[in-house]
């Protein structure tokens, strides 16, 4: 026979490459794809659309009261001559609110009035205020960290789990139909793993690409290149570490799914692994604002995909710190692969009933 | 050469294979045959390096197997399958290129292969929408994409149709005439009577009996003979030193330690009258493989 014997890259490609085809070759996997990209695309255009068209509030403002208010450049006005005809617009809705002359209840000598609750905006407007000094000032508005802590723990987890399952499926797919035989039989077990984790890693790690550039260029497009600035570096490094971050877990995914021989039985082993990365999700929403928690997440090899970059857009983290992080992470991914491959190695031709962790661990 | 050499596999206590011996020569078809849980699928793993022996080893040409001499292996496991939802052509190149074949080679060796077959008109279409027998066609394809030059086919013919019994027999020879030598396991010991060369019987993960068909015959088969006359052999069941073990009329079964005896039975016979038929009878497989694994 002519052939040489392949190398462990070639063959670990070659697994790889098949993964890939066939997932890309999946309808329900494109038009997922395709929906969560919309989506993305949609929050960017409807973000920008909902602040360009903050249409400055209408009030309506007496003639006589004029001179005694401080300039209220934000507010579109209209001048009326009575305290009737300025109610008349408030409860038509053609204002939001509207000031009037009172000499004889308040202080400063106005009325506001709204239709249903009180304008906050107006009252502030005309208000005395006190000097106020802030002594830490945030560097991001609360608003926008909770939205972004949102958007990475959703993307985090959304890809974590779509390409982990779909690894856990191939691991049993093979074990189910017993095609994993005659692939032990022609490549070794460890090039066949490998060959998963890469595929899966590579089609997850596009898809996050494919994200982070989309919403860099919908939010140049959409003239928000401000918060493209704010958000840059932190997209960049949520990349970096997703993509080592993603084959810790597909090492995980491939190891439990290898313990049991039928799809039904999946969810049982992947679930801990699941809720490994659901963990991290839920702390960034719940604790974006609190830097132990994240400065913890930010280490930890499960939660440091979100709880760094997290860090890095609050500014909190020292230039090293992500370097350190990534170290741990790397260290800790290439320890789950050695753990998992053992695992898949003792497991794989296992069939039947679920393999104990136990036995699949000892040698 | 083909050979396996003193392995022992013990899986949590239980002895799966002890001690193991066999050899499966160049051109030879070697049939393995065992009953149940005798140790078959174990061996022929522990051959193609899919399951490591606790002691012993595997040689080929008298070198120690590695895992890239195990690629000129073709392989079919017991439990059959292939993935389901890919197309048949593309999947046996698939397993050619893992096997070490260019693109080019493998989709060559896959398209005369599944022509040969009679599966080309299927090549296109996904493996699930083939009907049971060509699903097991295709299987054979992939065992063989990759032009093997040593066949190890755990119970090859299980659950083929005749002309697929047919097709892996004619595989089967077309490999063992090219100089492969040929390991394969089955249950159905007629298949294996008209097809080895050799046999090795394994019970309860020991090697029972090994060697070519004739010899086991000879070292198995008592000696036995088989006569027909036209009249009645009634007057056998007194003769010296004969044991009849069946009898039916004109016809009897006997068993003679001494040759002479069995000449002498037959004069009296001719003496009676027609003799239609008289011979010394082989021991079919079956018997002798009851007879060893006892």
């Amino acid at each position: 026979m002519s052939t040489t014997a392949p190398t462990f890259l070639q063959s670990t490609l070659l697994v790889s490459n098949r993964e890939i085809t066939v997932r890309l070759r999946s309808k329900a996997f494109l038009i997922s794809t395709g929906i969560l990209l919309l989506a993305v695309l949609a929050s960017i255009v409807i973000g920008s659309i909902v602040s360009a068209n903050a249409e400055p509030a209408k009030i309506a403002v007496q003639r006589s009261v004029i001179n005694a208010l401080p300039d209220l450049p934000q507010f579109a006005r209209t001048d009326v001559d009575t305290r009737a005809e300025a109610e008349k617009l408030v409860r038509s809705g053609a204002v939001e609110a509207a000031i009037v002359s009172n000499s004889s209840v308040s202080k400063l000598g106005i009325t506001v009035i709204a239709r249903d609750s009180p304008p906050a905006a107006v009252v502030a407007a005309v208000s005395v205020t006190p000097d106020v000094v802030v002594l830490e000032p945030s560097k991001q508005n609360p608003l926008l960290i909770y939205i972004v802590s949102l958007g990475f723990g959703i993307v985090f987890f959304l890809s974590a789990v779509t390409f982990g399952s779909t690894i856990a499926q191939s691991v049993v797919e093979e074990k189910a139909t017993r095609v994993v035989e005659i692939l032990m039989s022609a490549i070794p077990v460890r090039t066949l793993l490998a060959g998963k984790v890469l595929g899966n890693s590579i089609l997850a790690f596009g898809q996050i690409a494919l994200i982070a550039i989309l919403s860099g260029v919908g939010l140049l497009v959409t003239g928000q290149s401000a918060l493209l600035g704010a958000l840059g570096p932190s997209i960049s490094w949520f990349i970096v570490f997703f993509a080592f971050g993603f084959v810790l877990l597909a090492a995980l995914f491939a190891a439990a799914a290898s313990l049991v021989s039928r799809q039904e039985d999946m969810a049982s082993v992947t679930s801990p692994v699941t809720t490994l990365v659901m963990v991290p999700y839920l702390l960034v929403i719940l604790f974006n604002d609190n830097p132990i928690v994240l400065g913890i997440m930010s280490y930890v090899p499960f939660s440091a995909p979100v709880g760094m970059p997290m860090r890095i857009f609050l500014g909190t983290a020292q230039w090293w710190e992500p370097l350190l992080s990534l170290a741990i992470l790397l260290v800790s991914t290439a320890f789950v692969i050695v753990i998992g491959a053992r695992i898949y190695e003792n497991a794989v031709l296992r069939m039947g009933g679920r393999v104990k962790l136990r036995e699949a661990l000892a040698r | 050469m083909l050979q396996v050499d003193r392995v022992t596999k013990t899986y949590g206590g239980r002895t799966a294979l002890s001690e193991v011996s066999f050899g499966v020569g160049e051109g030879r078809i070697t049939g393995f045959v065992g009953a149940n849980g005798a140790g078959k699928t174990t061996a022929m793993r522990i051959i193609l390096g899919v399951l490591s022996a606790d002691s012993g080893m595997v040689s080929l040409g008298g070198s120690a197997l590695t895992a890239s001499d195990r690629r000129i292996f073709g392989y079919m496991p017991e439990e059959r399958g292939l993935y389901p939802k890919m197309k048949v052509g593309e999947q046996i190149s698939y397993f050619g290129r893992l096997h070490g074949m260019t693109a080019r080679d493998a989709s060559a060796s896959t398209a005369s292969l599944l022509e040969r077959l009679d599966l080309a008109a299927r090549s296109n279409d996904t493996v699930d929408s083939l009907s049971l027998g060509n699903q097991q066609r295709a299987q054979i394809a992939a065992a063989l994409v990759h032009k093997p030059e040593v066949l190890v086919l755990d119970e090859p013919f299980s659950g083929l149709d005749p002309l697929g019994v047919d097709s892996v027999l004619t595989v089967l020879r077309d490999a063992a005439s090219d100089g492969a030598p040929v390991l394969f396991s089955s249950h159905q010991l007629d298949l294996v009577e008209r097809l080895c060369d050799d046999l090795v019987i394994i019970a309860n993960g020991e090697i029972r009996a090994s060697g070519s068909r004739g010899q086991l015959q000879q070292e198995y088969g008592r000696d036995r003979y088989e006569l027909d006359v036209d009249g009645d052999l009634g007057w056998l069941r007194e003769a010296p030193g004969v044991t009849v073990i069946d009898f039916d009329g004109g016809h009897a079964l006997f068993e003679t330690a001494d040759a002479a005896v069995a000449q002498s039975v037959l004069k009296r016979a001719v003496a009676d009258g027609a003799v239609q038929r008289f011979g010394p009878r082989h021991p079919s497989l079956a018997q002798i493989f009851r007879e060893v694994i006892q």
